[in-house]
């Protein structure tokens, strides 16, 4: 065994590129033609099926299952896509026994569902691999729209947009595209670039502009925008990162997660990338899996997740918290951190025993520490950098119906708009929506 | 795109999904929501004459033939005709109609071989503004013991002079629909021509039993104790609807005859292939009675997405495999092929071997680590291999090349050849 796998402290270089690159292969590989029609065989065809229902997209599943077991998979992508743009992002990384799969009726039956999330990429490949982009555009209405953030649901926003023969212009704050698809997404759900070959395929409809590094609030303002435009969708996301307010909490090593998995997408070579011997994640959900995951896959010795409420509270699905644990992680549920120690670096990290009662959650006297040299913060992301005049509702923009906030044409969608779920697949849904309802709106529908 | 637009004897419909005559076009509220879920047309639920409507059985109407996993594969059924009053129906009809003029909307008919009866019918039908009427000549069970439905489509005269009497007394198009029940399926479709039929539509379900009850000792469906044939539809009776299609539309008597295609239509594949053989549209009975009236979503994208992968349009697929289908004794039988089997894709079942040792020519070999390999010298070309193998592609047949020798025969391949002029053929005629 080689010194730099065992070595305390933060490095890098811990497994040779040949582990690297089985561990960050393709977590689910896709199906082949065989394997997808035996999948879709077991399609019972329901009526006003519960899948579409669970679907934050409502993609009319079971069709596009028959289409794939008939032989038409870019039939199938097809419906696929007239629902969600992104359906391919979509198959890779929707929590899909939480969604669709978690509500098929064969899950009722026999405990194991139609694998609509596979069949979804089956159908979602074939047709990308293919030549040109699939939509036209409907006559151009001379009207334009700003978008501002290129993740799911700026991008799934413009698509619509363009579909319906408007121009639009989308502002991105980051040097690429894709939002959290890019830059947060666990790299094994989302291999071969995967993120950016899809924005590609996306921005072929044409009728798209995509600035990026320009930041609304810096480079340009709302009220700029409103002048300039005829309508103005807000996509971008959560920027911010909640803070633990835990003693110790500024030692070096102690790190956001999302930044650690930031740097993890965009690195060239993951052999070049520090992590701990000893890390400990902080948070419950994808995020926090994520990361704990990914610190194992770089050889990370002992990684353990603490999370602060029952195993029944976390957000991130069964499924996600199997995977940690199958990959190496350790779980401690309610447990919450009361100080980092250390001299300089994070060297342990304190934590009280939880109860969850009546009166919320309550530290017990029960301690215990986790020997770590890297510490991750994955408590949860907040809005930042909301520009002025905005009604926000428990942190987030406030939105009506289809996305509509309390500005006059000005829509918010994904993660920044109060009420949805935090998930890729609802980001899309909401951008959709939104377009649906500026399109309604410019070509002198209902006007809100 | 291409256009799944339909013309058929006149009667136009946005694409050539019709429901067949049955309990999905039994009542308004179907038909609707057929029409809006996509149906082209319809042929609505077959009427009967003026009066007391016939009696359904109150228990008990269908039977099933499941494939693994409860797939329908078949269904009878011993349904009658509608069941509710003609006037009732006819209003429905011309409710519908009214709202959907783009939809093709054709009234099936069966009533008393004679006549006055018809005479009556289609006066009142005339003006309900549906696009033409079918003649029920193939059910087989309740109505053909009162002579009608299949007791009339079994005698080739009848047919020709009930399809007279009809475009007599009626200006609608006339679409005789046939019973399979019957040995030569060419007969009564020539009589529905010479009475004057603008097309013919095929198949109506076929005689069956589909299962006993080995407690009751009953044919199934069971009603208090007793069952009776009924009729055989869905994915299971396609063949017989094929082969029906392809005969009418290449036999020389009938050739260019309309015909509408039915019998087990599931998927658009099926329909593609009716198509293919000669029909002008298809109808669907037992796939939206199985799935819904959404099926036919799959039906029209899947029909598009082949046409436009075929750079078709639908009226250049119509009839394309009529020309390819021909008589056993014209087959080559110069055309040699062997099956390969591709190791790599091999699972090692050794359902090949079982098959091709017990039941065929003992030309796959069984050799140490369950690698199975064709015996050329033994293989005659059946498929059988292929057909049972599990795995998609894993037996594929090779066809030799010009003049390459065929290891069994020890033949090198020869040009075409068929029984006809084989010296094995005792009436064969010397080759000019
Ligand atoms: C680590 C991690 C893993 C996740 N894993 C999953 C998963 O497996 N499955 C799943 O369904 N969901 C997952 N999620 C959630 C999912 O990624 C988000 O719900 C989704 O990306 C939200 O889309 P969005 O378009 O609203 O925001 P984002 O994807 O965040 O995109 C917002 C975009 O706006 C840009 N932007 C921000 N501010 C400005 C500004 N002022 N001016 C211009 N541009 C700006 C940003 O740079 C970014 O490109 C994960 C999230 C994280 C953090
Ligand atoms: C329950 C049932 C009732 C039927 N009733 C009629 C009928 O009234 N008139 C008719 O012409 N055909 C009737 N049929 C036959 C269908 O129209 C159709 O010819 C047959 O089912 C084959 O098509 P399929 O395999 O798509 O079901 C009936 C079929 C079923 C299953
Ligand atoms: S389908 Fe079932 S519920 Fe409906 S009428 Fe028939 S037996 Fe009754």
């Amino acid at each position: 065994m080689s010194q730099a796998r065992l070595s305390p402290g933060v490095h890098s270089g811990r497994l040779s590129a040949d582990e690297l690159a089985r561990n960050f292969s393709d977590v689910a590989p896709p199906l082949d033609a065989h394997e997808a029609r035996v999948a879709a065989d077991r399609c019972y065809f329901c009526h006003d099926a519960p899948c579409i229902i669970a679907c934050p997209t409502s993609i009319d599943i079971p069709l596009f299952i028959r289409q794939i077991a008939t032989g038409t998979p870019d039939a199938a992508a097809m419906t696929i896509f007239h629902a969600n743009i992104l359906g391919g992002m979509c198959a890779r990384v929707c929590p899909t026994e939480n969604l669709c799969e978690g509500a098929c009726v064969r899950m009722e039956a026999e405990g194991d569902p139609v694998r609509i999330g596979a069949l979804q990429r089956f159908a979602t490949d074939g047709l990308m691999a293919r030549e040109g982009h699939p939509f036209r555009r409907a006559a151009p209405t001379g009207r334009r729209v700003a978008v501002i953030g290129a993740g799911p649901a700026g991008l799934s926003c413009a698509h619509r947009l363009a579909a319906k023969g408007h121009d639009v212009v989308i502002f991105e704050a980051r040097p690429k595209p894709g939002g959290l698809n890019e830059y947060g997404i666990a790299s094994y759900k989302t291999v071969d670039g995967f993120a950016a070959a899809e924005v590609e395929w996306l921005l072929g409809i044409g009728g798209i502009e995509l600035r990026h590094s320009q930041l609304l609030g810096d480079q340009m303002t709302l009220e700029a925008l409103r002048a300039e435009f005829d309508a103005v969708f807000l996509g971008m996301g959560l920027g911010g990162v909640n803070a633990l307010r835990t003693e110790g909490e500024e030692r070096a090593n102690v790190l956001d997660a999302v930044a650690f998995i930031r740097d993890l997408r965009q690195a060239g070579d993951l052999g070049v990338l520090p992590v701990g011997r000893d890390v400990v994640v902080i948070g419950g959900g994808m995020t926090a899996v994520d990361a704990a995951v990914q610190s194992r896959l770089l050889g990370a010795e002992n990684v353990t997740i603490v999370y602060r409420r029952g195993q029944d509270r976390m957000s991130a699905s069964l499924h996600e918290q199997d995977h940690a644990t199958s990959s190496g992680v350790r779980i401690i549920c309610n447990a919450a951190p009361v100080a980092i120690h250390g001299n300089g670096a994070v060297a342990e990290v304190e934590f009280a025993y939880t109860e969850d009662g009546p009166d919320g959650l309550v530290l017990t006297d029960q301690r215990f520490r986790l020997k770590a040299d890297q510490c991750f913060r994955a408590i949860g992301q907040r809005l930042e950098g909301v520009p002025v005049g905005l009604v926000l509702e428990g942190g987030k923009i406030a939105v009506t119906g289809p996305g509509r906030s309390s500005l006059d044409r000005v829509w918010a969608g994904g993660d920044c708009a109060a009420g949805g779920n935090d998930l890729t697949v609802t980001a899309v849904a909401e951008g959709r929506d939104a377009a649906e309802d500026i399109h309604a709106l410019l070509t002198g529908g209902d006007n809100g | 795109m291409a256009d799944l637009r339909s013309d058929f004897i006149g009667i136009r419909s946005p694409n050539p999904f019709w429901l067949a005559s049955a309990p999905p076009t039994d009542k308004e509220y179907n038909v609707r929501r057929a029409f809006q879920a996509g149906w082209g047309g319809v042929v609505w639920k077959t009427l009967g004459s003026e009066g007391p409507p016939v009696v359904n059985v109150n228990g008990p109407r269908y039977g099933v033939v499941h494939g693994a996993d409860r797939r329908v594969l078949g269904l009878n059924n011993i349904e009658l005709i509608t069941d509710r009053p003609l006037e009732v129906n006819l209003r429905e009809i011309k409710s519908v109609k009214r709202d959907y003029p783009d939809r093709a909307l054709v009234i099936s008919l069966m009533v008393p071989c004679d006549e006055d009866s018809w005479k009556a019918i289609l006066a009142a039908v005339e003006d309900t503004g549906a696009d033409g009427v079918e003649l029920n000549f193939g059910c087989p069970h309740g109505m053909s013991e009162r002579g009608m439905g299949s007791a009339v489509g079994q005698v080739p005269e009848y047919i020709e002079m009930v399809t007279r009497w009809v475009k007599q007394h009626s200006r609608m198009p006339c679409i005789v629909k046939l019973t399979p029940n019957i040995t030569d399926i060419r007969k009564p479709a020539e009589a529905a021509k010479r009475g004057g039929a603008d097309a013919v539509s095929l198949i109506n379900t076929v005689n069956s039993i589909t299962s006993v009850d080995l407690d009751l000792f009953a044919p199934e469906p069971t009603i208090d104790g007793r069952g009776a044939h009924g009729g055989y539809c869905g994915p299971a009776v396609k063949p017989i609807a094929l082969n029906m299609v392809a005969e009418i539309a290449r036999s020389p008597e009938t050739r260019g005859l309309p015909i509408s295609g039915i019998g087990g239509v599931t998927t658009w594949r099926d329909a593609a292939e009716f198509l293919a053989l000669g029909a002008g549209n298809v109808q669907v009975c037992t796939a939206a009675m199985t799935y819904g009236f959404k099926v036919v979503q799959e039906m029209i994208t899947g029909l598009r997405d082949y046409l436009d992968g075929h750079a078709m349009e639908l009226g250049d697929l119509i009839g394309r495999a009529v020309p390819n289908v021909t008589d056993w004794n014209r087959l080559n039988l110069n055309y040699v092929t062997k099956a390969v089997i591709d190791q790599d894709a091999c699972i090692k079942c050794g359902r090949c071997f079982a098959a091709c040792e017990d039941t065929s020519h003992q030309a796959i070999a069984m050799k140490p680590g369950r690698v199975f390999e064709v015996i050329e010298e033994e293989c005659v070309a059946c498929n059988l291999c292929v057909d049972i193998c599990p795995v998609e592609n894993c037996i594929t047949m090779r066809e030799l090349a010009p003049g390459e020798v065929d290891r069994r025969t020890g033949l090198g391949r020869g040009d075409y050849a068929n029984w006809t002029t084989h010296p094995n053929n005792p009436m064969a005629k010397a080759a000019e």
